[in-house]
């Protein structure tokens, strides 16, 4: 049943896959020919004025151009024009960079703030003011004080996943079981075994779902810390497009970004599952 | 050598020495020259360069003394090194001393007036003046200013009137910056959307949806400025808004803007895209207007004189080069890849050439459509000064000349344009006329003041 499950459920994916690119094919479909111009005019004009091309491009030519990009991805022609694979490379390096600072200091920040209540109540004001701050928010600031663009990127990274990491991980230490603890008590046991050996183990899966909405976060934060900074990165990619008014571009980058976001956040749960235990 | 001119008893006629201590000049002089060199050869260049420019402040001996002993040697001196590093640098032109710094970073914003900065590249301007320049293609005007801030650029593609309001500290915190050249003249236009091409007259423009690149640009003034002149308020009769140039085209086409006084290529490219008509270009507002700039900070050109020399003398020589109507098909094909603008290389054809589609089945010649000529007037910053002051953008006196000798460096430029084979003008100033009106700099307050529509000082 179960394989039978997944099998259909594959089959209706690409269905709807196949239903939505016969869409999108025909929404584009221009008018036909344009209207009838001058040769002479018709050599200065693009395609959308002489042939009547929609702007959109369609599915074909989106593919094309992904297998162009694909094909080669780590040219490097200079400052302004690398391949796809180069400019994954920046953002994820940014990405993992300002992620893993952002996990060394909100998990032992987290620790303390969940194991002492006064500590929590003390500090959750300030996590509620900087917690809902948009990255693009931040990006001025960062620029104008640590006066580098790419440490300013990691940085906006670090600040905007911290949060959730860090309400998470106070929030799973606050909750575990009073029984447990008062277990480790009784038995004497340190505060820092404690803490490692009993408050840890417990509050993992509550971390690491911390840790995979975090992950989700800053992948949406350097796309946009990156169109504004500019130079290296997917999100510059984008703007450069944009810039070029190339929507076949501009959605091969939004595809690459979305599949690169499932797989960071595939990872997490992977490694959520692994430290979950039944109770 | 010099007689030391911050000395205000010197004597004009030769006996005993100039300062009277020796029995003859020669002794005098040798005294001195023994106490320069002791004094190593640092101070002795700039003694030499602070009295080559305290003789050009004045020029008459007696003025001259006048003014020390009103106010004092080390208050003169506190003047003078004002100006003076400039003077340094100048110097130092001419001697073309060792490149400090040949690994550099300039930002460009990918339109068509950065046209010099970025063709020196490709083209081989830098390497001929012994520098490895890594033009970078940036977001945006603020992050141009910021990075240049943060020394992450050496120098940068601005929009002219920002080194002035950056200097003023308008728009961010003041800094010292400077304007060498010029990177382009004419070169905009007005855009309209494809709906509106039977609205020809400004004056059914009410309620239009406008754009323009930034608040501190030519384009912003020129917009300003034909609207008031047709008798249009800019502020309350239509609105301007601040669009990133590519933007323009997309909200043009989906109706969000009804168009926009923008840089190339984003006009031709809204007509080859077919969302938009050419109204008209900015040269027939102002012909020969100055729009986009070659800037750098004053402590990259104090810091590193000759980089800056080299830097500056690329330039010119691309800008020279560019100016030349023959190598315009080149340039267009040069700059075109993904590397640079990152557009069709017709489009760019069009609008360096002169010869262009206007968007209603016309094709116009206009050969001089966008031009290049790096010498920066000082006149032009008094006349973006006036247009500052005229929207509110600056409020209270301001000193016009001071100002614009501060930020415009037209001296360096003409000596270098001089060495580049090109005849720069022998004043830094001089009129010119904006839609019929003549722009007189001795008298900024007076054009100011000749305007009905303007916002109250």
């Amino acid at each position: 049943m179960g394989a039978s499950l997944n099998l259909r459920a594959a089959a209706l994916s690409v269905a709807l896959l196949l239903v939505f690119l016969g869409l999108w094919h025909l929404a584009v479909q221009g008018g036909g020919t344009g209207a009838a111009v001058d040769p002479d005019y018709a050599r200065l004009m693009g395609i959308q004025v002489t042939q009547g091309a929609s702007a959109m491009p369609g599915p074909a030519e989106v593919g094309s151009r992904l297998w162009q990009h694909l094909s080669d991805p780590f040219y490097d022609n200079g400052p302004n024009d690398k391949g796809l694979g180069i400019q994954l490379a920046y953002s994820i390096g940014r990405v993992m960079l300002g992620y893993l600072l952002a996990v060394a200091v909100a998990i032992p920040l987290g620790f303390l703030i969940g194991m002492s209540p006064l500590v929590s109540r003390a500090i959750d004001p300030f996590i509620q003011v900087l917690k809902p701050i948009s990255p693009l928010a931040w990006m001025p600031l960062a620029l104008y004080t640590i006066k580098d663009s790419g440490i300013s990127a990691i940085f906006v990274i670090f600040i905007c996943a911290l949060w959730p990491m860090l309400v998470n991980t106070a929030f799973g230490v606050a909750s575990v079981r009073r029984e447990w603890i008062n277990v480790a008590r009784t038995l004497e046991v340190g505060v820092l075994r404690r803490a490692f050996t009993v408050i840890l183990p417990a509050a993992a899966p509550t971390i690491l779902t911390g840790m995979r909405i975090s992950i989700g976060i800053a992948w949406l934060v350097i796309v946009a810390a990156e169109m504004l900074v500019g130079g290296t990165g997917i999100g510059y990619f984008v703007w450069n497009e944009w810039n070029n008014l190339s929507i076949t571009n501009v959605i091969i980058a939004i595809l690459v970004i979305g599949l690169i976001g499932m797989l960071f956040d595939q990872l997490l749960a992977r490694l959520t599952r692994m430290v979950t235990f039944p109770e | 050598m010099f007689k030391n001119p911050f000395d205000d008893r010197t004597t004009l006629q030769g006996t005993g020495c100039a300062c009277g201590r020796h029995a003859s000049q020669g002794e005098h002089d040798r005294q001195f020259r023994a106490a320069q060199v002791s004094a190593g050869t640092e101070t002795q260049y700039e003694t030499a360069v602070a009295g080559a420019v305290m003789r050009a402040i004045f020029p008459q001996d007696a003025t001259r003394r006048a003014f020390l002993r009103a106010v004092g040697v080390p208050a003169a001196l506190a003047a003078v090194s004002q100006v003076f590093p400039l003077g340094l640098a100048t110097e130092v032109f001419a001697e073309g001393g060792a490149i400090e710094k040949p690994d550099l970073k300039i930002g460009f914003i990918p339109i068509t007036c950065a046209t010099p900065i970025i063709m020196a590249a490709p083209m081989g301007f830098y390497a001929r003046h012994g520098l490895n320049v890594e033009v970078i293609k940036t977001a945006g005007w603020a992050v141009i200013r910021d990075k240049t801030l943060n020394k992450e650029y050496d120098a940068a593609h601005m929009l002219s009137p920002m080194p002035l309001a950056i200097t003023m500290g308008i728009g961010s915190t003041p800094q010292r910056y400077a304007m060498p050249a010029v990177e382009n003249i004419n070169g905009q236009a007005i855009t309209l959307a494809l709906k509106h091409k039977d609205r020809r007259d400004p004056k059914d423009w009410k309620g239009f949806k406008f754009a323009v690149p930034f608040d501190y640009s030519m384009h912003n003034y020129l917009l300003r400025y034909y609207l008031a002149e047709h008798g249009l308020d800019p502020d309350t009769d239509v609105q301007i808004r601040a669009v990133p140039p590519p933007e323009m085209v997309a909200n043009l086409r989906a109706e969000n803007l009804d168009g926009f006084l923008g840089p190339d290529p984003m006009n031709q490219r809204a007509v080859y895209d077919g969302v938009g008509f050419i109204h008209i270009l900015t040269k027939e507002i102002w012909e020969g207007h100055p729009c986009c700039a070659f800037a750098a900070s004053r402590d990259f050109i104090e810091t590193l004189p000759n980089t800056y020399a080299a830097l500056l003398k690329s330039i010119i020589d691309a800008t020279a080069f560019a100016s030349k109507a023959e190598n315009r098909k080149d340039i267009a094909a040069a700059i075109a890849p993904a590397n640079y603008l990152n557009q069709p290389e017709i489009v760019l054809e069009q609008i360096l050439t002169g010869t262009f589609a206007d968007g209603l089945g016309n094709i116009v010649r206009q050969p001089n459509r966008v031009d290049f000529d790096p010498f920066p007037w000082q006149s032009f910053a008094v006349w973006i000064l006036t247009q500052m002051k005229r929207w509110g953008q600056v409020k209270g006196e301001i000193d016009y000349n001071a100002i614009a000798r501060e930020v415009f460096l037209a001296t360096d430029t003409a000596k270098l344009m001089a060495e580049a084979g090109l005849t720069p003008p022998k004043e830094v100033t001089k009129t010119f006329v904006v839609m019929g009106k003549t722009f007189d700099p001795a008298a900024p307050e007076a054009y100011l003041d000749s305007f009905p529509i303007k916002r109250a000082n």
